[in-house]
């Protein structure tokens, strides 16, 4: 059972329920749960939408988008029915905050997912969880039939005229579906392959209908902002960045866990204060802010870095999705990216050759580097390798791989000459195995 | 009575597929969903399974092979009663992942995609779960043990292997 942990710097919000039995629907009514879908049942769609646009909750995915913008993109009519497609799949290393929403908090998404059909005029709603997350499936499926009991979903919900139908899915183990338009592809019941945009799925989405997709920390965060009202919401945040968010700390630190701190947090701090400092007070080596796509930090980067959208990107990296991995001064980076390149070299999708052969080529290339007998032009080559596989796919898995190798190089050049012509890995430890093929 | 007239599965899982065609807008969607409640019932995605939901979606069996070829939790061959799926994806391996796979492949006896002898069960190594702050991570079928140390993997066997125990006395009974 993945452990809660707490910390005195915490503003929870999204968390404020976890641990509370929140999962039935009694007690998620009793801590103030559905007053928001029935307050924006009231208020209409504009409201909903002027009120996630003044929130400045941007997408907790990965991308940073302002929910409230994405909303407004989906046409008032349509011929074809409208969707709002929660992406539970979360699947990027080092990410695990949905995981908890769906274990303590699944009425929050299901009430959110409501409150975003009502801004876009959908009737149905789809929550997908990847398929890994079999036993969280089964909480989400009770809590989704215990709400249709409660006459909160189905035909004329909360008494009023409106209908509204949530319906589960689960995936069956692949990271791509986790992009947007591979995800729509996914729950057709087909392989998942992303799509060419344009159109965008607020035009053309699932069944060729508008559809919103939002990740499942941005819709359970939905009805919190409704509760709180948007301007209290947005000034937890930094500028255009409002509220918290869910940092999954984990890698080499005293006390890994996943902690609700407000945008902007000094990552320095996360480190040190909230995650007690690196394990076994050994030195902090890097840091990978947002999952495993980011490019990799330095600690001399991380001294004054605020963690919201801007600050990591102007800081040359990603806030991406809440992932914050911390790496000792034990640790071999010419390993750690082998371990992350494998991952993409697993889970590209093959449909862009530029992913496809160059997350295979990266792979090949760190293997052989990792085993000592790298090369220097094996150095430039992956460089050269990874900047060809910017923006030119489909999704941006190609870029998924390409960023942090990039930065690998960079930063670390001199790990990865001390690789070259069979020397051993400097960090080889006695008895531990070394990673070879993934 | 399931709408197919001659199903290879449980009745209650022949129940729940008749549902599940008719839960989305397209019945095509019920695919993947049910590919996985199948190879849970079955153990994996054998000929008939193919066939029969093949039939219940109304697409080719082809259509079912191209997609479910796709996704890496759908197998076409059996697993071990427990499949054990060991994690060494960055969050784990940084705190021991690799540890756990060894000591579970020399307690085992098998490499992964290994079966043991007795069919009871399957290591796998795999990609990110879901559980980085509490790694390292596995999963045995769909159940977490998470928070892992290389001294608590004979425990976790054998309480599995008690648990199949307790399951055949049942099955006797």
């Amino acid at each position: 059972m993945p452990r809660l942990v707490s910390h005195p710097d915490e503003f929870k919000i999204v968390s404020r329920r976890f641990g509370q039995g929140a999962a039935q629907i009694d007690r998620y009514i009793e801590l103030g749960g559905y007053e928001s879908a029935k307050k924006c049942l009231a208020q209409g769609p504009e409201w909903i939408i002027n009120e996630m646009k003044a929130s400045n909750l941007r997408g907790r995915g990965g991308a940073g988008f302002s929910t409230g913008m994405k909303w407004s993109f989906v046409p008032k009519q349509s011929a074809k029915p409208k969707y709002v497609l929660v992406n539970g799949d979360e699947s990027e290393p080092g990410t695990c905050k949905d995981h908890l929403i769906f274990l303590h908090d699944p009425h929050a998404v299901i009430e959110g997912t409501i409150i975003a059909g009502l801004a876009i005029g959908a009737k149905v709603g789809f929550i997908y969880l990847r398929g890994e997350y079999r036993y969280l499936l089964e909480i989400v499926e009770k809590a989704v039939a215990d709400a249709y009991l409660k006459g909160f979903l189905g035909k004329k919900i909360f008494g009023t005229d409106t209908d509204f139908d949530v319906i589960t899915q689960t995936g069956a183990g692949a990271y791509e579906v986790g992009e947007e338009s591979a995800l729509m592809e996914s729950l057709e019941g087909k392989r998942g392959i992303p799509r060419i945009k344009p159109p965008f799925p607020a035009v053309v989405g699932l069944y060729g209908g508008p559809t919103i997709i939002n990740n499942a920390e941005t819709i359970a965060t939905v009805p919190h902002i409704i509760a709180m009202g948007a301007t209290a919401y947005s000034d937890v945040g930094t500028q255009r960045n409002g509220g918290t968010r869910l940092f999954c700390l984990s890698g080499h630190v005293e006390h890994p866990g996943v902690y609700e701190l407000p945008m902007g947090y000094n990552l320095k701090k996360m480190i040190y204060e909230v995650g007690g400092g690196v394990a076994g007070g050994r030195k902090l080596k890097a840091v990978v802010p947002g999952g495993s796509s980011t490019p990799v930090l330095l600690p001399e980067e991380i001294e004054n870095l605020g963690m919201d959208f801007d600050q990591v990107g102007k800081a040359g990296s990603m806030l991406g999705s809440g992932g914050v991995v911390v790496i000792d001064d034990q640790t071999c980076m010419v390993e750690f990216a082998l371990r992350t390149i494998g991952f993409y070299q697993h889970e590209s999708c093959g449909w862009c050759i530029p992913c496809r052969e160059g997350t295979d080529w990266l792979k090949k290339s760190l293997t052989r580097f990792h085993a000592g007998f790298g090369t220097a032009a094996d150095i430039s080559n992956m460089q050269y390798l990874a900047e060809n596989m910017l923006g030119r796919t489909f999704c941006p898995l190609g870029d998924a791989a390409a960023m942090p190798t990039i930065a690998f190089l960079k930063k670390f050049r001199k790990e990865f000459e001390d690789h070259l012509d069979g020397k051993p890995c400097p960090y080889a430890k006695e008895g531990v195995p070394q990673l070879t093929v993934v | 009575m399931s709408s197919e007239s001659k199903t290879i599965f449980s009745p209650q899982l022949a129940a729940r597929f008749d549902a599940l065609v008719e839960k989305y807008p397209v019945r095509r969607s019920a695919l993947i969903p049910m590919l996985l409640y199948a190879q849970d019932e079955v153990g994996y995605l054998s000929d008939a399974v193919i066939a029969e939901v093949a039939r219940r979606i109304g697409i080719t069996e082809l259509d079912v092979r191209n997609v479910a070829s796709y996704y890496s939790l759908l197998r076409f061959k059996p697993a071990g009663e427990y499949n054990i799926q060991v994690c060494t994806n960055i969050c784990c391996m940084l705190r021991g992942g690799y540890e756990i796979l060894e000591r579970f492949r020399e307690e085992l006896g098998v490499d992964p995609k290994g079966v043991t002898a007795d069919g009871l069960f399957s290591l796998e190594e795999v990609e990110c779960i879901g559980a980085c702050s509490w790694a390292p991570a596995i999963q045995v079928n769909y159940d977490f043990h998470d928070e892992l140390k290389p001294d608590l993997v004979p425990g976790i066997i054998d309480g599995y292997r008690s648990k199949a125990k307790a399951k055949g006395k049942n099955k006797n009974a």
